[in-house]
């Protein structure tokens, strides 16, 4: 595929001292520019190894990770480095993320100096104050630690710190796992938006299919490190071929009386 | 005729220079019946289930109201006369099933612990009540299972020993706080399944806290929707998810993502709600200082 920004082929990963915990066993996919795959699974199944294995941030054992037509699976760290503004990762929990003792002002413009994307500290400056606006924060966040912000305002200045560096892929795990639901869908709404206008490959991972089923464009479904099933969201969710997708679809309990979905 | 029966409950934390945490609850649950405690972070529900279950912080103090249980106010009771209750009459199963578990001991010797001391049983009794109880939440292999320690087994497993603990003393009431949060949605269906089973079996009661309003759907007879210590809105839950009527519950209703309905675009709680709950909750605070 000539739009093909990130893509795995036949990825192993295994951990432990003697490579013997195998989590990963051949994982394939492609990500294209601008578009958005949601990565779905259990506990175990992978999903966050995955994630990591495509950032480089785990080595694979086997197989091969290609990043906008470069192999990348053998890269060294310094060979990594100008790749690594370009691929970016919201976490779970932005205040594990986030240096505690730096301001906002200092979490968003220090990477823009550092990877000269500001020609100086006014340039980095406004670059942080204009994404502070568009993730749809005030301008005074800006004074502020991580600690004295709400979780959902958290999560929006993770999301400004990935896309300030003007990414071309952003890795999302679990995003909104830890949120309400009057915040999750804000910060989902801000994800497809902000994914759409600047036309990122995004890998968003979670446990919830009604999440991924809200924004993503085609999802794959991990089991015990393997893919179980693939495709456009459309005709997973409507016509799943797996019997684990369907198990796992009707286990979602949803806000409608169901009389007897519990015996089921 | 209530099990329990929370009348105009009101309380504010000290930490926070007195500020209301809970704002005239009140709600009755029948013997037997399963009602769900639901709202975001800061809601109340918590603080509601710690007061039932005698474990409220020092810093949150009751300033009116009461909570009957079987003929006794909870709120009034000294706390030997509370510990009779808690642990015996009400119990709890925890969200979290890792840190509930004591990781240096047995689960023989955590699940009978209520059975020994509080009931005064021999070993041998407990243990073979033990041994019942984990095949009652369908433990395969209980003999094994009460020689684990908790590290030795599944999250599911772990919340089933729980389930079994809860339900060990023949408790009145159970109060369920988001039991089913860290465990993937497979294993929650099998969890939700089993108290529901275990509760209709005994004739419990429970008070099941979380904020997941498909949870509720699936589990609870009635709901009590919470905002900021106060009920917006509670009812039959079948009557509630199929006609809202605070639009604070019909915004979350749209607000949380379906995967059957792809063609609902995401809707966030607008901020006029939320501005309509804070007038609500201002109003009650005045009412308050008006009436002392």
């Amino acid at each position: 595929m000539a739009d093909t920004l990130l893509s795995a082929s036949n990825i192993e990963v295994a951990y432990g001292a003697a490579r013997n915990i195998k989590v990963l066993h051949g994982v394939d996919l492609t990500i294209a520019k601008g578009e958005t795959l949601g990565i779905v699974g259990e506990s175990g199944s992978g999903k966050t190894t995955l994630g990591r294995a495509l950032l480089r941030l785990v080595d694979v054992t086997n197989g091969t990770v290609t990043f906008d037509g470069m192999d990348i699976t053998r890269l060294g760290e310094t060979a990594m480095r100008p790749l690594r503004r370009r691929m970016q990762m919201i976490f779970q929990d932005p205040m594990s993320s986030l240096n505690p003792r730096h301001s906002i002002r200092q979490i968003l413009t220090g990477p823009l100096l550092l990877h000269g994307l500001a020609t100086d500290r006014r340039d980095a400056e406004r670059q942080a104050s204009k994404v502070i606006e568009r993730v749809g924060l005030p301008l005074t966040t800006l004074n502020r630690n991580p600690h004295e912000l709400s979780g959902g305002q958290r999560q929006r200045v993770g999301i400004a710190r990935a896309v300030v560096m003007r990414p071309d892929f952003v890795l999302a795990d679990e995003v909104v796992s830890g949120l309400d639901v009057s915040t999750q869908a804000q910060v989902l709404s801000l994800i497809g938006e902000l994914g759409r206008e600047m036309g990122l490959a995004v890998a968003f991972i979670s446990h919830d299919l009604s999440v991924i089923r809200a924004i993503c464009d085609r999802v794959m479904v991990l089991q015990g490190g393997k893919i179980a099933e693939e495709g456009p969201c459309g005709s997973v969710f409507e016509a799943p071929r797996s019997d684990y997708t369907r198990a796992l679809l009707d286990a979602i309990p949803l806000p409608d009386p169901m009389p007897g979905w519990l015996e089921r | 005729m209530s099990l329990l029966s929370i009348r105009n409950l009101s309380a504010v934390s000290d930490r926070d220079g007195g500020t209301p945490i809970l704002r005239g609850v009140s709600l009755d649950l029948a013997p037997g019946e399963v009602i769900g405690l639901v709202g975001e972070s800061g809601a109340g529900k918590s603080t509601i289930s710690k007061a039932v279950l005698g474990m409220l912080p020092r810093t949150v103090r009751i300033t009116k109201g009461s909570a009957i249980f079987s003929g006794r106010d909870l709120l009034s009771l000294s706390s030997r006369e509370l510990r009779k209750i808690t642990g015996s009459e009400i119990t709890l199963i925890p969200q979290d099933p890792m840190t509930a578990l004591n990781p240096g001991r047995r689960i023989e010797s955590q699940l009978t612990d209520g059975l020994r001391l509080k009931r005064g049983m021999s070993s041998t009794d407990a243990r073979r009540r033990g041994l019942e109880l984990l095949e009652e939440v369908h433990i395969r292999d209980p003999e094994r299972v009460m020689r684990a320690y908790p590290h030795e087994l599944s999250g599911g497993m772990r919340q089933r020993v729980l389930i079994a603990a809860a339900f060990a003393m023949d408790p009145k009431l159970v109060v369920a706080d988001e039991p089913t949060t860290a465990l993937d949605v497979t294993v929650q269906k099998q969890i939700l399944r089993l108290i529901r089973a275990m509760q209709a079996k005994h004739g419990t009661s429970v008070i099941f806290v979380t904020h997941d309003l498909g949870v509720v759907a699936q589990i609870c007879d009635r709901v009590t929707l919470l905002y900021g210590g106060m009920v917006v809105e509670a009812g039959a839950t079948a009557e509630i998810m199929e006609r809202p009527r605070h639009p604070y519950m019909q915004a979350l209703l749209a607000a949380g993502p379906r995967y059957d309905r792809p063609d609902r675009a995401l809707a966030p709680v607008p901020e006029s709600i939320f501005a309509g709950l804070r007038e609500e909750l201002a109003s009650f605070d005045r009412e308050e200082v008006r009436h002392g």
